[in-house]
């Protein structure tokens, strides 16, 4: 149904080319996965496929016409449908408005609406996609908005179906319904492009494998050809090793929560229920679990940002009278947020600003009260940077203009030079290529041998395996008691991460 | 006793209407303007801009509706000139929107004195006259009250319900609304952010001017400096009471509106007791109280203030 | 279109883009003078001639810009912390309350106590006046925008009827104005014979104190870092709420202070035109200076020199004086689309 050739893209964002000289092409019901580690370029090339950024060299034909260049119209026209990375829904509208939304005239006075309803029925029908039209987008679980995702491209006629990362937000057994979705697509002449950096999911899905590394193609393979060792070294390019955990005897308790509750918004149920948790001293514990369960209400507890409705937190055995960040940092908490540029860096200002920002209130860094002492806080930062290895255009520059590994790198720094007896990692690797991905894991086995007790939020269920000690999953703000990563295994984490607590190994 | 008579009395409904309409106007501009993401703190020397350009089209001689259309396109350039200071080069949507205020206000003061030089007491013009609606104008209170209101009035009202099914039931008020919640699922759907924000400021700064020239070319006859007094402002409230929806915004600008004709009346009742000046504060604690009273379910369009840039890395 | 951050901002950049953006105000501005059948050329020249021209007209503008510094530093420091305070007039005015009620007989203290005192009295004074919208924004996140705008409202009125009766002088022979200030509490003069004033010396020292406190204490890092990202600040351990408390007391009192400049030094006593609108001009005073104090400094020189010089021009030439308006509003969004390409370039698909 449809030919998908793209000639020789290339793209630039200033100084940095995200894709170089690429071509790609993809037949009629065919899978063709893109696999390539976090910034080797995949998300950019689609991004120009669907017409959101133009390239700079290259073009892409479908069908044997050329597609005009940054025109997404255009793309939907010609039969490209793209499932985001990040759900390009609006949460108050109703799933049936997201998906109406552009399909109609904008100078129209009218709406056909039940037209679009029983389009949008047959469409769920044939495909096996449950969705209920007039529900708020905002109350749809992760998997449900990756429903509407889907119907949307399907809604539009596409033939051409771009997949960025899907599974990341979903639990092993919607992955396999989603797979199954797929190959029904698929028999129906659907062609595929499947964007992934899960090895052992492009070897589950695709016909072929495209490999990216730093922007440029470095293999095409046939998935059949080819395994988890081959893919993966073609990706990175060498043997890859991730650091992996030593066994280590875990010391006393530095941070338990004892019956935790968070209340949620009026009306809604409670985000986090009754939830204890021991963290120990030279331990890392993992918190597995799909987003949205309360990932992120136990992050923002343990981070000071969020108080708790009931229940309380002790560190070292006191508890904790006061919830603010402030006091957290001066008990010794270190905290790696989930989102580097919202929430660990002011991006305006600069990198030194940046890497003193936690420690601005301790006497090496003012003196006569309130001032500032510039020479101390340049000094520190230099110090940082050069033992974390932080690429910048120097510590004026602003914080805003690091790339997203060099950013954690300067996290990690503010957090581990304050030697903190506990540390929250909330999705530390997130978005990092291998490199960096291997330093952050290093310097977080090193602070866990130096005595520290880490608390890592994770979705990457390889990420738990190679670095945690012990492992617990979170289900509708619940926490299953913890396992010892050794005694477990994905299938069982997997199954619990889907709501069957009482799975077994 | 007295105070309660006022309720009874047609001509205290009648001013209300009258009160009530610019501040309708205004706030389903403002309204439309936020919904689709941007903050329009222009609307202060927009409406005064409206006021001044309607009057002035009459007073050289042109209709009382070529004022209207005249002073809602004059709007609407002030309009396009917001969207393209805050929407496409991204500017702070507060420091733009007050550098039009002050440019809208300024430029039709000055443009008024370039026309009058020297009056002293601001010429009158002929404005809208109250309709005579048969049958309906003749009732007894309800006519004087609801019934004998000019075209313009009328209009002010008609705007609600055309809003509400705008808004709610157009794919261009989807659009809207999904430019003020999400753009990049807009630019997902091949639909461009900027053009649906600008089309969406002009539209409403339109309004706001229509409001401004209610002032000078119905509810009264003249323009003089320092007539909006405000009513932008209070506008601006008024969206937020109203929760971003039309419906909600008619409540809000007719229960000002009552209150602020109560308040002119009850001066008058009250004598000398109380200083009148307390009185006019009135409208603007009000409008803060408004605000105090919604801010617990208060939910901002999620991308209102954020500007959207396109080839951004997503 | 596209933009794109640039990778450096040169200094030189930063300065001269607003330079050359008042110039495109002018140009543009020059259109409205044409249309006024007056020679553009001859209208300029008697508006720098009678802003900066004469000894006199120097010391007008300087006196003029004295209560301008003081607006625009509070909305610089406020707009720094992204705290909209729209209502510097109605502080101002609070201000001047407080010295009318404080300074005209209640207390007498020698000179050299008495001004200060003032200038103490009246930066309370503005601050408590946003003491309502402040405790509103931490507490109920009510915007501060349309309270502290509508605030004005409320004090003005409040003013009038303090003026029209407990205030009221009765020397005055009906004219709704307050009890003069005590002599001890005039500011003196700086220039023999003009109406400058030491208030104008106050206003230049607080500006460089308040751009030592925003780059070198920490209190400053505290507002600038909440003003770029609340988010990441209040991650970092910075209380949200005292640092807006900090901004709202800072530029309040700031705003208070014009108020003392203008009833103690260039009036003498309270009257509701007290202010032509000082509160408001520090908003573009402040946005022309892109929120620097020290920029403050200049740029509040620069548009009193626009207003006293029209003053004057529009009585030489037949020019409405609203044309200071217009050009005060054309070089403030002129300055901030400047700015805007300083930062970022564009591309053209």
């Amino acid at each position: 149904m449809a030919e998908l050739h793209i000639k020789g893209v290339t793209k630039r964002f200033g100084s940095l080319t995200a894709n170089d000289n690429i071509s790609l092409n993809v037949a009629t019901g065919e899978v063709v996965a893109l696999l390539g580690e976090n910034g080797a370029g995949k998300t950019t090339l689609m991004n120009i496929l669907f017409g959101h950024y133009v390239a700079d060299e290259g073009s892409i034909d479908i069908d044997g016409t050329t597609l005009p260049p940054g025109s997404t119209d255009a793309a939907i026209k010609a039969g490209v449908g793209m499932v985001h990375q990040h759900f390009t829904l609006a949460e108050n509208l109703s799933v049936l408005d997201n998906i109406m939304l552009g399909t109609e005239s904008l100078f129209s006075l009218t709406s056909k609406v039940s037209a679009a309803r029983k389009k949008l029925d047959a469409l769920a029908k044939e495909y096996n996609l449950d969705v209920h039209p007039d529900a708020l987008v905002g109350n749809l679980s992760v998997g449900e908005r990756q429903r509407v995702e889907i119907l949307k491209v399907l809604y539009r006629g596409a033939r051409i179906l771009i997949l960025d990362e899907p599974t990341a937000v979903l639990t092993p057994a919607e992955t396999d319904q989603l797979f199954a979705n797929l190959k029904n697509m698929v028999a129906r002449g659907m062609s595929i492009i499947f964007i992934s950096h899960k090895l052992h999911e492009i070897l589950a899905i695709s016909d072929r494998v495209t490999v990216l590394r730093h922007g440029a193609v470095v293999g095409e393979v046939v998935t059949k050809d080819t395994d988890r060792a081959k893919l993966a070294e073609l990706m990175v390019g060498r043997k890859v090793s991730r650091p992996k955990a030593e066994h280590m005897q875990a010391g006393a308790p530095v941070v338990e929560l004892k019956n935790i509750s968070i209340a949620g918004e009026k009306g809604m149920p409670e985000v986090l229920k009754n939830v204890d948790l021991t963290i120990r001293h030279n331990e890392i514990v993992a918190i597995a679990g799909v987003a949205g369960n309360g990932q992120r209400e136990l992050a923002g507890l343990l981070s000071g940002t969020l108080p708790q409705s009931s229940g309380e937190i002790l560190v070292e055995g006191q508890p904790v009278t006061n919830n603010n960040p402030l006091q957290f940092l001066k008990m010794g908490f270190g905290r790696i947020p989930e989102d580097r540029h919202h929430t660990g860096t002011v991006g305006e200002m600069s990198v030194w600003e940046n890497l003193i920002s936690e420690n601005l209130r301790q006497s090496p860094l003012w003196r006569y009260g309130r001032i500032i002492d510039f020479a101390a806080c340049r000094k520190r930062a230099a110090e940082l940077v050069e033992q974390f290895d932080i690429r910048t255009n120097g510590i004026e520059g602003q914080a805003r203009l690091l790339s997203g590994g060099n950013m954690q790198k300067l996290i990690l720094a503010r957090t581990l030079t304050a030697e903190p007896k506990f540390i929250l990692a909330n999705q530390p690797v997130r978005g990092l290529d291998e490199g960096a991905i291997a330093f952050v894991h290093e310097q977080l086995l090193n602070a866990r041998s130096a005595g520290a007790g880490i608390l890592l939020v994770s979705e990457d269920l390889d990420e738990i395996f190679s670095v945690a000690d012990r492992v617990a999953v979170i289900y509708h703000g619940q926490v299953s008691p913890l396992l010892n990563v050794r005694e477990t295994n994905i299938r069982q984490i997997g199954a619990m991460m889907g709501g069957d607590m009482k799975a077994v190994a | 006793m007295e105070w309660l008579e006022l309720f009874i009395s047609a001509g205290f409904w009648a001013a209300m209407l009258r009160i009530a309409a610019p501040l309708i106007f205004g706030t389903v501009g403002e309204l439309i303007c936020e919904r689709a993401g941007v903050l329009n703190l222009g609307i202060e020397g927009i409406m005064t801009m409206g006021a001044m350009t309607g009057w002035m089209w009459v007073f050289q001689g042109g209709t009382l509706w070529g004022g209207v259309v005249f002073a809602a396109c004059v709007g609407a350039v002030f309009g396009l000139l917001h969207a393209g200071l805050a929407v496409h080069l991204g500017l702070s949507q507060h420091v733009t929107g007050i550098g039009i205020t002050l440019l809208a206000s300024s430029l039709s003061y000055f443009i008024f004195r370039m026309f009058l030089p020297d009056s002293t007491t601001p010429p009158k013009v002929t404005p809208f006259q109250p309709l005579e609606i048969p049958f309906l104008s003749d009732l007894p209170f309800f006519g004087e009250a609801f019934f004998k209101h000019t075209a313009l009035t009328y209009l002010a009202l008609a705007i609600i319900p055309v809003a509400i099914y705008g808004i709610y039931r157009t794919p261009l008020g989807r659009a809207i609304r999904m430019a003020g919640e999400n753009p990049v699922a807009l630019e997902a759907q091949g639909i461009d952010v900027l053009h649906i924000r600008t089309g969406a400021v002009m539209a409403g700064s339109a309004l706001m001017a229509i409001g401004g020239a209610y002032l000078t070319i119905s509810a009264f006859d003249a323009f003089f400096f320092g007539m909006i007094n405000g009513r932008g402002w209070i506008c601006i409230a008024l969206v937020i009471f109203a929760s971003w929806k039309p419906g909600r915004a008619l409540f809000g600008a007719l229960l000002f509106a009552g209150l602020d004709a109560f308040q002119v009346r009850a001066q008058q009742l009250a004598g000398g007791a109380i200083p009148y000046q307390f009185f006019l504060m009135l409208p603007y604690l009000l409008s803060i109280g408004a605000m105090i009273v919604i801010s617990k379910s208060m939910r901002y369009p999620k991308a209102l203030l954020v500007p959207f840039r396109r080839g951004d890395r997503i | 279109m596209q933009l794109e951050p640039r990778e450096h901002i040169s200094a030189g950049r930063v300065i001269l883009a607003p330079i050359a953006a008042i110039i495109v105000a002018f140009i543009i501005c020059s259109g409205l003078i044409m249309w006024t059948g007056e020679s553009v050329f001859e209208a300029y020249g008697y508006l720098f001639k009678g802003g900066f021209g004469s000894r006199f007209a120097i010391s007008e503008t300087l006196n003029r810009a004295t209560p301008l510094i003081f607006t625009g530093l509070a909305a610089a420091v406020a707009f720094r912390a992204k705290f909209w305070n729209i209502g510097a007039e109605g502080q101002l005015y609070f201000g001047a309350l407080a010295a009318t009620i404080l300074g005209a007989g209640v207390i007498t203290l020698p000179s050299i106590l008495m001004i200060p005192f003032l200038f103490l009295a009246g930066a309370i004074a503005g601050g408590l006046a946003l003491i309502g919208p402040v405790f509103l924004k931490t507490t109920l996140k009510v915007d501060e925008v349309v309270t502290t705008l509508l605030l004005n409202f409320v004090i003005l009125l409040f003013v009038n009827y303090l003026l029209e009766g407990p205030l009221k002088d009765p020397m005055s022979m009906g004219w709704p104005q307050a009890a003069a200030i005590i002599d001890e509490g005039v500011l003196p003069a700086l220039l023999p014979r003009t109406r400058l004033h030491v208030g104008f010396l106050v206003a230049l020292s607080s500006a460089v104190m308040i751009w030592a406190l925003m780059r070198y204490t920490i209190w400053g890092y505290e507002i600038r870092a909440v003003g770029a990202n609340a988010t990441a600040a209040r991650f970092a351990g910075i209380s949200i709420n005292r640092t807006v408390m900090l901004v709202a007391m800072l530029s309040g009192g700031l705003a208070g202070m014009a108020g003392i400049t203008e009833t103690a030094g260039t009036k003498g006593y309270l009257t509701l035109d007290l202010s032509p609108g000082f509160g408001y001009t520090g908003i573009a005073v402040a946005m022309l200076a892109n929120l620097h104090p020290i920029g403050v400094i200049l740029s509040a020189i620069f548009l009193a020199g626009i207003y006293v010089g029209s003053d004057s021009m529009s009585r030489a030439v037949n020019i409405p004086t609203y044309i200071a308006d217009v050009m005060v509003a054309l070089s403030v969004l002129s300055v901030l689309v400047s700015l805007m390409f300083v930062q970022y370039r564009v591309r053209w698909k």
